[in-house]
């Protein structure tokens, strides 16, 4: 597993993001229960602290909840929170790098959302 | 948190040499700590007295709040592995167990066992007739099975094909879960235990020049490129790492100051900034020569 795990960033941080994706794409559903930390470990051959801490940062955040003596389970509304806060991130990530790798190569306004347009007609 | 092993000004040399130059750090408790350096850094020589087997140092050291020399209370809570460990003629595989047993209060002989077979190691082969990868093995199996509260393992993987390495590194990660201890990996493979790692301490000509979490350090270095006047001008006030030329163009390696503003302000200038995984990070940190001179110039 250690391919999905990049070394250049937090690996805290990558293990967060992969529960909000696999909450975003229903895999893990409302009130389901999330891997233990020793699981997480374990499958991404990671230290178990550095995935407490990850699996922590989203109890922080209300995404996911601790039942007392039986694990962490996923909150209810989490998955439209987290959509939520992926739009915005959407926005930031792609819409904004697009317009400004267009402009580098000398693309129109007009030109990328015909582009889009032609596309979204294909698909 | 309890410190287990807490290190001042630790100076030892050998003639001429100064293997270990004022080093200072301290090792908390449940934690898995890398300790890297290239060849001749001095990580052993840390070992060895940290586990009593070197003595005649200045600066001090405690082991479990005690000086670990001559000290059966601290000792018989620490696990040593090292690839030079010498055994009796006689010994076999069951008898280093043996032994073990009898050293280490928390020893499992059953998880040994399993263990052995996992490895592939015949109990009744003599130490000494046994290959350089299966008498990793068994030094491996000792660290493990020990359950000592604190476990270093110097470079425990001599010979040993990347499938028992990987095996190795599955069943410590498991096994410290279940049984917290603190563990000191000793190594160069940084690539391959960097994800098992909660702390690094990186020595490099016997002086330490990195203590921080590992998560901290991910991430903390990124390169920089763009053409060469640009770049310079942007590195100018920040501690450089690397710094390589293809004609005009410069590619700069530079340590963070930790709150991103820097990687920000360096993309709004037009460079291309990439991240530095932590194996290149330490790489550069314990760079040749010439690298490092380059920290000094920029």
């Amino acid at each position: 597993m250690e391919h999905f795990i990049d070394d250049s960033r937090p690996i805290f941080i990558q293990i967060a993001e992969r529960i909000e994706n696999d909450i975003i794409a229903g895999e893990l559903g409302e009130e389901s229960q999330v891997p233990s930390t020793n699981q997480f470990a374990s499958f991404y051959q990671i230290n178990p602290a550095t995935a407490a801490k990850g699996v922590n940062l989203l109890v922080d955040q209300g995404i996911l909840y601790k039942r007392r003596g039986l694990g962490i389970y996923v909150a209810s509304g989490a998955r439209a929170r987290l959509l939520e806060k992926h739009r915005e991130k959407f926005f930031e990530q792609y819409v904004k790098t697009m317009l400004q790798e267009a402009e580098k190569l000398g693309i129109t306004r007009e030109a990328l959302i015909e582009m889009i347009h032609q596309e979204v007609k294909v698909s | 948190m309890s410190k287990i092993v807490e290190v001042r000004d630790l100076t030892k040399s050998f003639g001429h040499v100064t293997a270990v130059n004022q080093v200072s750090f301290s090792v908390e408790a449940e934690k898995v700590y890398g300790l890297l350096g290239r060849n001749g850094a001095g990580k052993t020589t840390v070992m060895q007295i940290i586990t009593a087997q070197l003595f005649d140092y200045s600066g001090e050291v405690k082991v479990f709040g005690e000086a670990p020399y001559e000290n059966s209370h601290v000792l018989s809570r620490v696990c040593f592995v090292k690839d030079t460990q010498k055994y009796p003629n006689s010994y076999r595989v069951c008898d280093v167990f043996h032994q073990a047993a009898l050293f280490f209060p928390e020893w499992d002989r059953k998880y040994a066992l399993a263990l052995a077979e996992e490895f592939r190691l015949p109990l009744n082969r003599r130490m000494k007739a046994l290959s350089r990868g299966m008498l990793s093995a068994a030094g491996a199996i000792v660290g493990l099975a020990s359950r000592a509260p604190l476990t270093i393992f110097d470079e425990p993987y001599l010979g040993l094909d990347a499938i028992a390495r990987g095996l190795f590194y599955h069943r410590l990660l498991e096994d410290c879960a279940e049984h917290p201890r603190t563990i000191i990996l000793s190594t160069h493979l940084i690539d391959e235990v960097s994800r098992l790692l909660e702390h690094i301490l990186v020595l490099d000509q016997g002086k330490l020049i990195l203590d921080d979490e590992a998560e901290a350090l991910r991430g903390r270095a990124f390169t920089v490129v763009g053409p060469a006047a640009k770049v310079d001008n942007y590195t100018v006030d920040k501690k450089t790492l690397n710094r390589e030329l293809l004609g005009g163009l410069a590619s700069t390696t530079v340590m963070s100051d930790g709150n991103g503003e820097d990687r920000q302000h360096a993309e709004a200038l037009g460079l291309e900034v990439a991240p530095v995984s932590l194996q290149h990070l330490i790489a550069y940190l314990t760079g040749e020569p010439p690298a490092r001179k380059a920290v000094g110039v920029r």
